[in-house]
């Protein structure tokens, strides 16, 4: 068994998990859930028994922080009501409106559609990723397309 | 209205990452949870830019360029741990004392040496190098005495041209017997340079 040293991870995967989370959270919290999941990674890296589908495994950890992140801010009673994040910063994102709308789409809904349009996936790899069939994540993001366009008006435009 | 979607959507992108302050903050909290087995950082010295990498023990390696620091890493990761990240803070108490002895303000080194890259007899011969103070010489045979093994030079010489920490561990100041300058990891110009550093040489 050969793992890579940890920095070379680090060096190739922290810009797109980064990108990833953003879709995912929202600019004000994605580095900090970046961080925590490069500990989370760190912490287990020795027992890997292979340094096969490293960045799989570092985006299913990626999704898991995110998702506690998730949980964690609505357990903050402000930011559960009105759904905004007040310390994202207004030019943070060229779209603010349409990517608060994808944070509220369902988890798989939500993965699929930062995966194809913040990465730039094919179906294929959204699906592996995801744990899933090509035809499955297609469907994920069509799901999601669909929801966004009922819930985002032409006038935010 | 499906394109317009699909465009919004690409359009919008991300702040970027700063991805050094991100390292940084990353290697100093993993150092704080004790998850950091090896940190390294480049260190730019007379001889070139070296790569300094430290374990909680002790400076495990000190390369020169040139020495390949990707496959360093790599035995290191296989040796000792892959949780190895950039992290200059960690790098620091010896990088100051490099720079202190580079400027003819320290004669002699304290910083604690990891030895798990070195075995067996090669370990003896350059702890004894380790002894041969600044300004001073000595002879592959010499070490190889003080190792035990008088008649091992020639194993002698291939310890410490193997040496994992060059300059901090002296094989610089190990010569022929015959008054030849023998061999160096770095290359005999570095050798010819830290000889001269240390009065040895005439410069």
């Amino acid at each position: 068994m050969h793992l890579p040293p940890f920095e070379s991870l680090v060096e190739a995967h922290a810009h797109e998990l980064h990108r990833f989370l953003v879709g995912l959270l929202g600019p004000s919290d994605a580095e900090d859930c970046l961080q925590e999941t490069f500990m989370s990674a760190l912490r287990a890296y020795p027992r890997l028994r292979h340094a096969d589908h490293l960045r799989a495994w570092l985006y299913t950890i990626a999704q898991r922080k995110a998702t506690d992140t998730v949980r964690r801010r609505a357990r903050r009673p402000a930011q559960a009501l009105d759904g905004v994040e007040p310390a994202a910063p207004p030019a943070a994102e060229g779209d603010d409106g349409l990517w608060l709308a994808v944070r509220q789409l369902p988890a798989k809904q939500r993965v699929a559609v930062v995966h194809r349009f913040a990465l730039d996936l094919a179906y294929a790899e959204i699906g592996q990723r995801m744990g899933i069939s090509e035809e499955a994540a297609r469907q994920n993001v069509s799901a999601g397309l669909r929801r966004l366009r009922k819930e985002v008006t032409p006038d935010d435009r | 209205m499906t394109d317009d979607l699909d465009r919004r959507l690409r359009a919008s992108s991300a702040p970027a990452l700063d991805l050094n302050r991100f390292q940084d903050a990353l290697s100093r909290r993993a150092a704080d949870e004790g998850l950091l087995d090896v940190a390294y950082a480049v260190h730019d010295s007379p001889l070139g830019l070296l790569t300094v990498m430290v374990t909680p023990r002790g400076l495990v390696r000190l390369s020169y360029p040139g020495e390949g620091v990707e496959a360093q890493l790599e035995e290191l990761a296989e040796r000792i741990s892959p949780r190895i990240l950039e992290a200059p803070e960690r790098t620091d108490a010896v990088r100051r004392q490099l720079e202190d002895y580079f400027s003819g303000r320290r004669t002699s080194f304290e910083v604690p040496i990891d030895w798990r890259l070195v075995r067996g007899f090669a370990g003896d011969v350059l702890r004894a190098t380790a002894r041969i103070p600044f300004g001073a010489i000595s002879t592959y045979r010499d070490v190889a005495a003080q190792a035990g093994s008088p008649r091992a030079y020639r194993a002698a010489g291939n310890a410490l041209g193997s040496n994992p920490v060059p300059i901090v561990v002296p094989c610089h100041r190990v010569l022929h017997a015959g008054g030849g300058l023998g061999g160096y990891t770095g290359g005999l110009d570095r050798k010819r340079y830290l000889l001269r550093l240390e009065g040895v040489l005439a410069s």
